[in-house]
């Protein structure tokens, strides 16, 4: 099932490609005027970032995961209270003391000029993704081991529980989610955050961390473990029997996959300077997974263009009322018409088909 | 504090014999195809919304017989349209299709019957109505809910040990090749596995739907419940799935006496892991979980 025959371009080339692409994009939307387009565009490359790690898991290594969106939301949530809440009643306790005396916390003024002292947003951000990756292993331990509709099942049932928590939770801000988180501080002045005149700086933020990860996805996918991750989805009793420790890889996928999530979460939260409960709804997991039927099973840069495209379209309203319906409708669609993704229909086939006819007619020297 | 105990007891077992049915018709389908439907909880809110809303033009029992039958056609829709003609499909498309599914079905009923909460009205009294047993108080309904289980529960296993379609429907499942050499319409038993199932669904959402309310979105919750209880019972056994779901439901209803209710929840999908982690068969059945 390997994509990149066609392409004779490696995967630093590709990952190349696509940051020049992007940069593309920006300038024509500015050039068009329409520079606010990439508010839209930023957001997409967040959630893509979530999309491409499920790409992963279930392209890959052939597990369906319908909690993603919970891992998204407990890195976003983590986050967004860590760098909320105002711990200066706390000052006193041990953890809170020792915290601050390691530079972890940090003084920042609210927005009616009152003065916090909170989590630093990088320890924050360390601490959400350990959360979520804690959380994916308590939860991919004893299902991996198991096969078929288990996972599907146990992380359905984790993405319901960190929904009705979030939901339910006075101090998460109940069904209000939690708002004003600070921007995220980078390098050089620049942040992540909805801050005027920032817009094009996120955006460059966010197609490099997606560049990074695809850099990083790509690299996995095409060394021994990415071998080992295909021989499992292909046929998981004849991977084991020839030595792959099946249930740990399968295992390590799940929560590098979570991680991204987790990743994708804390960044989106920071730049919309909040987070509600609908982000961890079950539906936002199923729009994931339909994003990646679509994209294509095992084609990471197919999933991300999907990815970017659908969810620019969703996030600018496009769908309307729609929206939940119209991912229902590809997910069937795709999984009853074209299991392997839109690329992998019958013109790609013929395609392939057609070159190789050409090829060996022209090696041929009759 | 008997009269208590006896209380949550009670709540407990309703809720129970909910998940028990839901649990039963995960069996069914599984046992038929090897495929966890993953709408099988949205077979009970349909129930629930097409009884509600026939029963404003006709009398209650018509109602929920329709509902029931309308369920039924769903499934059997669902089975013909989305399953059937799938040669050998993998078991990462089959989920992928039932939940698509159904969120069609849930996005359908918020487009019929909007957000809002509906319910049934009670089938004898009134919501106020209670009878007292031992000191405790509970609705009539409860009383329903219990007996209108128990007699489904009698009645699908007497429907799968005597009946001729009940015993081809157990040939298929237990080996599916040679139920055909042996002339039985496999694919049309599948197809009756669906409508069942359906139908199974539907009733038990009718019956609770006055205590526990019907929304369009209850039906992935009652997917988790009720996959639970198949997996606590050994996947495949329908009187292992009785007693676990019993067993859940009391569960619940003690865990709600101690933590906030929003945790609920939590309960079932932490024994759920607990299960898969320490005995993935089942706590009842002595074999294997999965299908080979």
């Amino acid at each position: 099932m390997s994509r990149s025959a066609p392409l004779a371009v490696n995967r630093y080339g590709q990952v190349g490609i696509f940051m020049a692409s992007a940069v593309l994009v920006q300038l024509a939307s500015v050039a068009a005027g329409k520079g606010f387009l990439l508010t839209q565009l930023t957001m997409s490359a967040y959630y893509t970032l979530a999309v491409v790690g499920i790409s992963l898991l279930m392209g890959y290594a052939g597990q369906i995961s319908l909690g993603h969106a919970g891992f998204f939301a407990v890195g976003g949530y983590t986050s967004a209270l860590l760098t909320t809440l105002d711990l200066t009643p706390y000052r006193d306790q041990p953890l809170v003391s020792s915290a601050e005396r390691l530079g972890l916390l940090l003084s920042r003024l609210d927005l009616y000029g009152g003065v916090l002292l909170v989590v630093h947003p990088l320890a924050a951000c360390v601490l959400a993704v350990s959360l979520a990756v804690g959380l994916a292993f308590l939860v991919g331990i004893p299902v991996l081991k198991l096969k078929g509709h288990y996972l599907a099942m146990a992380t359905l049932g984790v993405g319901t529980i960190v929904y009705s928590i979030a939901l339910g939770t006075e101090w998460l801000g109940a069904a209000d989610g939690i708002a004003a988180v600070p921007p995220f501080p980078l390098l050089f002045g620049a942040s992540v955050g909805g801050q005027a005149g920032g817009r094009i700086v996120n955006y460059y933020v966010a197609v490099t961390l997606l560049g990074a990860a695809m850099l990083l996805l790509l690299n996995l996918v095409q060394s021994r473990v990415g071998r080992a991750l295909r021989a499992i989805h292909g046929a998981e009793d004849a991977a084991s029997a020839m030595g792959v420790d099946t249930a740990r890889l399968k295992l390590r996928t799940f929560v590098v996959s979570a991680a991204l999530a987790a990743v994708a979460g804390v960044f989106l939260t920071h730049y919309n300077g909040g987070i509600g409960p609908s982000e961890a709804s079950v539906m936002k997991s199923v729009k994931y997974m339909a994003i990646v039927a679509v994209g294509g099973m095992g084609s990471l840069w197919g999933t991300l263009g999907m990815s970017l495209t659908l969810n620019f379209l969703s996030l600018r309203g496009y769908f309307g009322i729609f929206d939940d319906v119209v991912f229902g409708l590809i997910l069937v669609g795709m999984m009853l018409f074209a299991p392997d993704g839109l690329l992998a229909l019958e013109p790609r086939r013929a395609l392939a088909a057609l070159r190789h006819r050409l090829g060996s007619s022209r090696e041929d020297p009759g | 504090m008997s009269a208590l105990f006896f209380q949550y007891l009670m709540a407990g077992l309703t809720y129970g014999m909910i998940y028990a049915v839901v649990g039963m018709g995960f069996n069914i389908i599984y046992n038929a195809t090897g495929v966890i439907n993953f709408a099988q909880g949205e077979f009970v809110m349909l129930g629930g919304m097409i009884a509600v809303s026939l029963v404003e033009v006709m009398p209650l029992p018509l109602a929920i017989l329709f509902a029931v039958l309308a369920t039924m056609v769903v499934g059997a829709l669902v089975e013909l349209i989305f399953i059937r003609w799938l040669s050998s499909p993998s078991v990462l498309r089959m989920i992928i299709i039932t939940v698509g599914v159904s969120i069609l079905i849930r996005e359908a009923a918020l487009l019929v019957w909007g957000q809002n909460v509906r319910a049934l009205p009670y089938f004898t009294g009134t919501e106020v109505t209670s009878l007292s047993i031992g000191g405790a108080h509970m609705s009539p309904q409860v009383l329903w809910t219990l007996g209108a289980c128990s007699a489904l529960v009698a009645l699908t296993t007497a429907f799968f040990r005597w009946s001729s379609t009940g015993k081809q429907m157990r040939a298929c499942a237990s080996n599916r090749v040679a139920a055909s050499l042996c002339g039985l319409p496999t694919r049309n038993l599948i197809t009756a596995s669906f409508i069942l199932s359906a139908g199974m669904g539907a009733l038990a959402g009718c019956v609770v739907s006055p205590i526990t309310y019907t929304q369009y979105n209850i039906g992935t919750g009652l997917a988790i419940k009720g996959f639970t209880v198949a997996i606590l019972g050994g996947l495949g056994s329908s009187m292992a799935a009785v007693t676990a779901g019993l067993v859940l439901g009391v569960l619940e209803a003690f865990a709600v006496s101690v933590l906030p209710s929003a945790y609920k929840d939590a309960v079932s999908i932490t024994l759920l892991l607990a299960i898969l982690f320490f005995r993935p068969t089942g706590l009842f059945a002595a074999r294997v979980a999965y299908r080979p």
